[in-house]
């Protein structure tokens, strides 16, 4: 690398090169933004294109006036329908993670301890579904849910019921869809992390009198935990801000945080209330982030 | 062209004159507060094998891996025939390394893992294709030219590590563990051919290992380390009858180290009493020590004398000790006894088992103890 | 292992993938059915391949595919470069400035609720037209751009963990033999890594192909993606035509991951010997 010589000079080394170009492109495409989101978000409404009022104005010659707008943010904290809705996204979210868990763990489990041929089956089986489209299987539980669906044709036909449920729409709909779409999400980390598991361990344990069912509670779960840590913060942190699911399956009265920023932005036209939301959802997620960042690194360090 | 056994006989380490071939002037490598290599300085001279021969976290892979150029060392010179080779990157070292995992390129054949390295010299396509046929019937896998390393056993990979880090007649060839991965028969088997494959080319090795029978069969000269630092430099012969420090006296081979004091230090003999003993201990050298200093005293189990009659006196009571047989463990070809002491020290004794019938010692019989004066190694620290 | 499987176990593991099935299954169920409802089978008409035909007619469906198409390999191009450098680097370069914020940076989009990703790029583009008039409206390039900054996320994540299990004494063997850093790179990482490089593509490449919510901040007049054209038909209620679409989605993808866990599984025999 004879060639960089002159370069190595002014610390420009062959790896900073390497990185430097990932590394300017989510600087200018994925963090700068968030700048001008914060931006403005402090701006008024404008009816212009774009449609917000700029921020920094020349005054007179010398001067420059910066107009911080707080009233989109008083507004998101006075307005109950905001207030609601992140309390609701925060609530929806959590549930949907524990059932996520509920019902991934169980599977997670079963593919860890197959053996061979039928544990690459089951591994295929759970990552086609993240393969096709989340849009289309979404609409597949419209196809089962609504009144003349396939839920309501199979219970009718069996004389189960007499009248069609309402199952679309419903506060229901939408936990299934966000479980339904985000169980690989939980499945295949917590299958990462099960996969490295010594079952020797759960040997020792029995011999020394441990029942299964504690040998599972005292070494299988504490020991997969970064896994659950990890398929938790897969499911939660997105499901905060799900748009696709409460909008197809929720109906009207699913209030979710992602929604009402879409709403805000492309029904509404509000460009800065819809940046006030979501640098409010962004406060709110980055601790997660962060402790999905540390566990991450902390499973690659080989700690459990 | 030198060889080892030419190298042993000329011994060029004597020589004031002789100028290294390798040298490590002060050679040290810190990560952050801990101190991997820690000064050392060595001269390697052409077409020897030098061991360094060391237990794990000694620092002997790390000052490997500077001389190949995969670490900066900290401080300090690293010279080749010559030249000062220190920031050298290890792409333009004439230096070749065989890695422990012996690192073939899995998506090459034999044939283009051997020839790689000529490839980077620019080297003409014929002469590669010549050299790299002669070095595969050299290390014996002529037929397996075409052949991917996942097909091959592991002795036939280590073969083709060697072939590909010596086709390129390096001035040095750095061998991290190189018999390791084998299983004892193939161990012994492939360290006589490293010796014939080494005297054959001339090219001068420098061996890192922990086994200390495979330092003490390869090498003409070890270098024993110890926490970063060469405590010892010489000859197997040198290091094991001469160690200079119990570490040195304990690591290599098995020894009984005696604690005791100088009572009479003159220039043609020694003698110390040792508690532990339980009398005193005739050394027929002198050593240098101070007067009253507290010395050891190292002596081999072969080199100790075990009958059930007592043995002929010599110097009085001096060198001899009774005991009672604590363990025997029969090895076949040698035993190897454990004998306790009055005192509770318990002394390691082997005897070849010369004859079929010999005069059986059984367990808890008491037995003398003795040696020559010549024996006991006496070390100051 | 004497693990004996338990009815618990097994009931969990038919449940769980009933669950995943059934609604897909149902989907390419349906679209055989001749009743416009979808979901109330016609049985005097049905099985018919009518919506298949009509789909292959759509032009609506099949500008927006072709626009996807265009956007998704791209990406998928653009985000493997990216993210293996990225991938790379992180997973050799045991210090280097800013490797903190580099893993933060790519460790963020894998989370990240598609909204905020969506809007804050569109900011972005709106605020850059007005700077510097690049780049002027909103369309293939600027989704392209936003889909890249999050692929590459997972491309990153996809090398770097196959360089943990990547030995680092093939690479310094290549350099004791004389081969330069970036000589190594290609001739001998790259080739052994590739299928983990391949799979990243695939993986940009579908999360591409199956976005929604940052396509639609980003897209321009012109522009609509495959998803943006499903998601509008679909807010009105089920369509035929829909679940054709569906139906050859699943069998294509289906398709393409048995041939290459095929493939992947002939050339994992390398990554074995690597280790």
């Amino acid at each position: 690398m004879r060639a960089l010589a002159p370069l190595r000079k002014v610390g420009v080394t062959g790896r900073g090169l390497v990185v430097a170009l990932p590394y300017l492109w989510l600087v200018l495409f994925f963090v700068a933004p968030f700048v001008i989101v914060l931006k403005i978000s402090f701006s008024d409404i404008d009816l212009a294109i774009p449609p917000y009022k700029p921020l920094i104005e020349w005054i007179g010659k010398n001067s420059l006036a910066i107009k911080l707008n707080l009233n989109n943010y008083a507004f998101l904290f006075t307005d109950s329908l905001y207030v609601h809705a992140f309390l609701n996204s925060i609530k929806v979210a959590f549930i949907s993670t524990l059932l996520c868990l509920l019902v991934g763990y169980p599977v997670a489990y079963g593919i860890a301890r197959s053996s061979g041929t039928w544990r690459n089956v089951l591994l295929f089986l759970v990552v086609l579904p993240f393969w096709t489209s989340l849009l289309l299987r979404v609409y597949a539980w419209i196809g089962l849910l609504k009144a003349n669906g396939v839920i309501n044709n199979v219970l009718i036909w069996l004389k189960l019921i007499h009248e069609p449920l309402t199952l679309l729409y419903t506060p229901l709909a939408m936990y299934i869809g966000i479980v339904y779409s985000y169980l690989p999400f939980m499945i295949l980390p917590l299958y990462a992390n099960l996969e490295k598991m010594d079952w020797q361990l759960l040997e020792a344990a029995e011999d020394l009198g441990c029942r299964p069912w504690q040998a599972f509670y005292k070494i299988t779960v504490p020991l997969s935990r970064n896994g659950i840590l990890a398929g938790s913060m897969l499911v939660f942190i997105p499901a905060v801000g799900e748009f696709v699911i409460p909008a197809l399956l929720g109906g009207p009265n699913a209030l979710m945080i992602g929604r009402v920023l879409w709403d805000e932005f492309f029904s509404n036209r509000a460009w800065p209330v819809a940046s006030a939301v979501a640098i409010l959802l962004l406060i709110l997620l980055v601790p997660f982030m962060m402790w999905y960042q540390s566990v991450q690194r902390r499973e690659s360090a080989g700690e459990r | 062209m030198a060889n080892s056994a030419d190298a042993v006989k000329s011994a060029p380490w004597r020589d004031p004159n002789a100028r290294p071939y390798v040298e490590l002037e002060r050679l040290s490598k810190s990560f952050g507060d801990f101190k991997a290599v820690d000064d050392v300085s060595l001269k390697i001279y052409k077409g020897e094998i030098f061991c360094l021969l060391g237990a794990s976290g000694c620092g002997k892979t790390t000052l490997l891996r500077m001389l190949g150029g995969f670490e900066t060392p900290t401080s300090g010179r690293i010279l080749i025939d010559g030249e000062d080779m220190t920031g050298v990157p290890p792409y333009e070292r004439p230096v070749n390394m065989m890695f422990q995992s012996y690192a073939l390129f899995p998506h090459m054949t034999v044939e283009q893992n051997v020839a790689f390295g000529l490839k980077q010299d620019r080297v003409p396509k014929a002469e590669i294709a010549e050299r790299v046929a002669t070095m595969l019937e050299l290390v014996k896998l002529g037929g397996f030219a075409k052949r991917k390393p996942h097909q091959l056993s592991g002795g036939q990979r280590q073969r083709v590590a060697l072939a590909r880090s010596l086709v390129k007649r390096p001035k040095v060839l750095l061998l991290d563990e190189p018999l390791g991965a084998l299983d004892k028969k193939l161990r012994e088997h492939t360290q006589f051919e490293l010796i014939g494959l080494q005297d054959k080319l001339g090219v001068t090795f420098l061996v890192v290992t922990h086994d200390q029978e495979e330092a003490m069969t390869l090498a003409s000269r070890i270098g024993v380390m110890d926490h970063g630092e060469i405590v010892q430099a010489g000859t197997p012969a040198e290091i094991y009858e001469f160690p200079s420090s119990r570490f040195v006296a304990d690591f290599v081979g098995t020894v009984n180290i005696f604690e005791g004091k100088l009572i009479e230090d003159e220039p043609e003999y020694v003698r110390i009493s040792s508690e532990e003993l339980g009398a005193a201990i005739y050394v027929s050298h002198g050593i240098s020590a101070a007067p009253e200093a507290t010395v050891w005293a190292a002596v081999r189990p072969e080199k100790i004398f075990m009958s059930t009659a007592p043995p002929q006196a010599t110097h009085g009571s001096d060198n001899i000790v009774r005991g009672a047989v604590q363990d025997i463990a029969y090895l076949g070809d040698l035993s190897i006894y454990l004998v306790k002491l009055p005192t509770g020290k318990v002394v390691r004794v082997t005897q070849p088992n010369t004859s079929r019938h010999a005069e059986a010692i059984s367990w808890d019989q008491q037995v003398y103890l003795t040696w020559d004066p010549s024996s006991p190694v006496v070390v100051t620290r | 292992m004497n693990y004996r499987r338990s009815y618990f176990i097994t009931t969990c593991l038919a449940f769980g993938f009933a669950f995943l099935y059934v609604p897909i299954l149902s989907m390419v169920v349906f679209s055989f059915n001749a009743s416009k409802l979808v979901t109330v089978w016609d049985a005097a008409n049905s099985p018919t391949l009518k919506w298949y035909v009509s789909l292959i007619h759509n032009e609506e469906i099949l500008d927006a595919a072709w626009i996807s198409l265009k956007v998704a390999v791209i990406n998928a191009t653009g985000s493997v470069i990216l993210g293996t450098l990225a991938g790379v680097g992180l997973a050799r370069f045991a210090q280097f400035r800013g490797r903190f914020t580099l893993s933060a940076m790519t460790t963020a989009p894998l989370v990240m609720p598609e909204v905020i990703t969506g809007l804050s790029l569109l900011l972005l583009f709106v605020a850059m037209e007005q700077w510097v008039g690049w780049p002027a409206g909103r369309g293939i390039t600027t989704m392209t751009i936003a889909h890249m900054t999050f692929s590459m996320a997972y491309v990153t994540v996809v090398v770097q963990s196959r360089m943990a299990t990547f030995d680092s004494a093939l690479e310094e063997a290549a350099m004791d033999l004389g081969a330069p850093p970036l000589k190594v790179f290609f001739v001998i990482t790259l080739p052994i890594i590739f299928p983990a490089v391949l799979s990243g593509w695939l993986l940009a490449f579908t999360l591409s192909w199956d976005d929604l919510v940052i396509s639609s901040f980003t897209s321009g007049p012109g522009s609509s993606t495959l998803p943006m054209v499903v998601f509008s038909k679909v807010r009105l209620g089920v369509s035929p035509e829909i679940n054709v679409l569906a139906t050859i989605t699943i069998a294509v993808v289906t398709a393409m991951i048995i041939g290459i866990s095929l493939w992947l599984s002939r050339a994992g025999r390398l990554e074995k010997v690597a280790e």
